[in-house]
């Protein structure tokens, strides 16, 4: 085989699993938009505060430390004990989850009935909200994340590969394991929403607000479930991508990512997430080994829209989303 | 009592057509008019000029171009802060090829440039609609900005990549460059501001801005009765990228002087104008300058309050700031989801009864 076909099939590798990446900020979206018609802007901010709090809890570092200082003239910054990630994962899930409460109770109740715009227009200043608090609350330092999965390349690949073509394949093992967490992540959501009471009045709610209402459905508790759900999937991919490229305010960039994936699968389908952040992974991969000789590099921070932009030409709904019926 | 439109009585058709037809109206803003051109060269100085009122009238002006978009026509975009750069880069590749060109001209063909490029990229508006064209518009976002840092011809080979404006005279008197006073800058930008605004005004009341306003409400009946989507689509992406690459051109010339497309014009800058004009008020033009002023305003008080009068570190102030300004937002649409403009609206149905209130 010629080198650049290998070398184009390891971009295209590569591109996969950074798809499954992407797909897993996706996820957190999808899950939102379909219970509540809100396009979370703050999925992406959740992540980063998500992981800061991990972090945080890890480090045994005092929250609000900086405030404190600043207000009463101390010098608090760690408790001086490190929890173990057992512990922390947990503790941070709780953090969510109370987040998930306290926005359905101070944000999202009073802004029922609201237009989308004002709805989305909201979710951005509680991204704002969040990344201050994040910043105040832990500090705003990168810091280092690691909850004990591998790094570095995998070496059963490089050598299976080396094997067959006489070339091995450079991927990370991360990415390898992020993939599988993705698979589970996925199969526990599906099985929670076809075979559980909570998952039917969940499905039920996407369906149709009015009518789950009428059936006896509380819409908040289903919210606050969906909120909590789609915080917990911003922590999984928190820990992904913080375990990546270390803890800071660039992962709450991530969401930007996770956009066009969104629009290409269709905001309303689990697997058109999926299936968009892979075409988009490996779509931007192989533009980038390509065209980069030719027009220059980082393309992949508009090559992702271009490529959505295109197919929504074509489907204006995504790939997987439904088809918009307009009546007058 | 204070405030009333009975008693007024028009007795020829130009009286009852004019911009202002209440005459509590028309004089508040000859008041305003007057306080703007004549007092304020007089007391405003480097400070002032430089944290809030330059940028204040700047921003406006953007924040009015993406209300024609967003409250007039319903079209979403994220796209401001590139077509800001693409103002800045047309007016930076306009003065460094004609450096004999008036600047006034400079602006305004700048404003053109990005007027053709908005037309391109509003271009998808016509089959994607909602929250897909917010993300369509973000491709212009990302891929403008991206010619604008690597491709060399756009910032003239400059080795650091920056783009910096020279000295530009109008009257004999330098508004652009190092050497530019304080009134000169705020006397060129509010000029620009006041045509500007006078120009929205009457688009949106007529013919125009009534189609714009039919597709917001349902494009397809809209389209139905007789207005045609294409124009009047392509029409509000062409008027309103016109106000945003004029106010890109003067933030460059004017305000910041040196600029980096990536820093200067970054989605921070789209999200900054689309709060302004969310929080003033979509579709009100007396919206935008409340949402421009509440943001700009609000930021440097807070860090007056902060770190000047409680001495705490930059670094945190800086970040409650953002906490802050993302609650304001929160609480402000949670308590008045139609923004200052109904706020005001609502001021005005109190002063008309008051002191009587029945």
């Amino acid at each position: 085989m010629s080198d650049t076909l290998l070398f184009a099939l390891e971009a295209t590798l590569n591109g996969l699993t950074a798809g499954v990446m992407y797909a897993l900020v996706a996820l957190g979206f999808v899950l939102i938009f379909k219970a509540s018609g809100i396009f979370n802007f703050a999925q992406g901010v959740m992540a980063l505060f998500a992981a800061l709090t991990l972090v945080g809890f890890q480090s045994g570092q005092v929250p609000f430390s900086h405030l404190i200082n600043a207000i009463f003239g101390t010098k608090l910054h760690h408790f001086g004990w490190n929890m173990p990630t057992v512990l922390a994962i947990p503790a941070t899930v709780l953090v969510m989850i109370a987040l998930a409460i306290l926005i359905e109770r101070y944000i999202l109740k009073h802004l029922v009935n609201q237009e989308p715009i004002i709805l989305f227009m909201a979710t951005i200043g509680l991204a704002y909200l969040l990344e201050g608090l994040g910043d105040v609350m832990w500090g705003a330092e990168v810091k280092a994340l690691d909850v004990g999965l591998p790094k570095g390349m995998s070496g059963a690949v490089d050598d299976m590969t080396f094997a067959w073509f006489g070339y091995g394949f450079y991927i990370d093992r991360l990415e390898l394991w992020a993939a599988g967490i993705a698979a589970v992540l996925v199969a526990s959501l599906t099985v929670f929403s076809q075979y559980t009471k909570q998952g039917r009045a969940l499905r039920a709610v996407a369906d149709d607000h009015q009518a789950a209402l009428s059936v006896g459905i509380s819409l908040r508790f289903i919210w606050v479930l969906t909120w909590s759900i789609a915080g917990i999937v911003a922590l999984v991919a928190g820990i992904m991508w913080g375990s990546k490229s270390g803890v800071q305010f660039s992962l709450s960039l991530i969401a930007l990512k996770a956009l066009p994936v969104l629009i290409l699968g269709g905001f309303t389908s689990i697997p058109g997430a999926i299936i968009g952040g892979l075409i988009i992974g490996v779509g931007e991969k192989l533009f980038d080994f390509f065209m980069q000789p030719v027009i220059g590099g980082a393309t992949e921070n508009w090559f992702a829209y271009m490529l959505a932009l295109v197919f929504l030409l074509f489907r204006p709904q995504g790939l997987f989303g439904e088809k918009i019926i307009e009546r007058v | 009592m204070l405030y009333r439109e009975a008693g007024d009585f028009k007795t020829n058709y130009v009286a009852d057509s004019q911009t202002f037809p209440i005459k509590f109206d028309r004089y508040g803003y000859y008041f305003l008019l007057g306080f703007a051109f004549l007092v304020m060269p007089l007391i405003i100085n480097d400070y002032w000029a430089n944290s809030i009122v330059v940028p204040f009238l700047i921003y406006t002006i953007a924040a009015l171009g993406l209300n024609i978009l967003i409250g007039y026509c319903g079209q979403l975009s994220l796209g401001t802060g590139a077509f800001m750069a693409v103002g800045a880069y047309a007016s930076y590749k306009l003065m460094t090829a004609f450096p004999e060109l008036n600047i006034v001209f400079v602006v305004v063909f700048a404003g053109i440039v990005t007027a053709a490029v908005g037309v391109l990229f509003g271009l998808p508006s016509l089959r994607i609609k909602g929250f897909y064209l917010a993300v369509a518009t973000l491709a212009a976002q990302f891929f403008l900005i991206w010619l604008f840092t690597r491709q060399p011809w756009f910032y003239n080979y400059s080795p650091t990549g920056m783009i910096s404006a020279p000295q530009r005279e109008l009257f004999g008197v330098a508004v652009t460059g190092p050497r530019a006073s304080a009134v000169a800058m705020y006397m060129f930008c509010l000029c620009f501001l006041v045509s500007l605004a006078w120009l929205a005004r009457n688009l949106t009341r007529g013919t125009l801005g009534r189609q714009w306003m039919a597709i917001r409400d349902m494009d397809i009946a809209a389209e139905i009765i007789g207005v045609n989507p294409l124009m009047a689509k392509l029409t509000a992406f062409a008027v309103s990228s016109f106000f945003v690459g004029i106010a890109g051109a003067l933030l460059f010339t004017v305000y910041l002087g040196a600029a980096e497309a990536g820093e200067a014009f970054g989605i921070d800058k789209s999200f900054l104008v689309l709060f302004m004009v969310i929080i003033g008020g979509l579709g009100s033009i007396f919206g935008a300058f409340a949402g421009a002023a509440f943001l700009i305003i609000g930021p440097v008080l807070l860090k007056l309050l902060l770190v000047n009068t409680l001495g705490w570190p930059t670094d945190l102030a800086a970040h409650l700031e953002i906490m802050i300004i993302g609650a304001l937002i929160l609480g402000f649409l949670i308590l008045e989801p139609h923004g200052i403009a109904a706020l005001w609206r609502t001021i005005k149905e109190k002063l008309r009864l008051w002191p009587f209130p029945y």
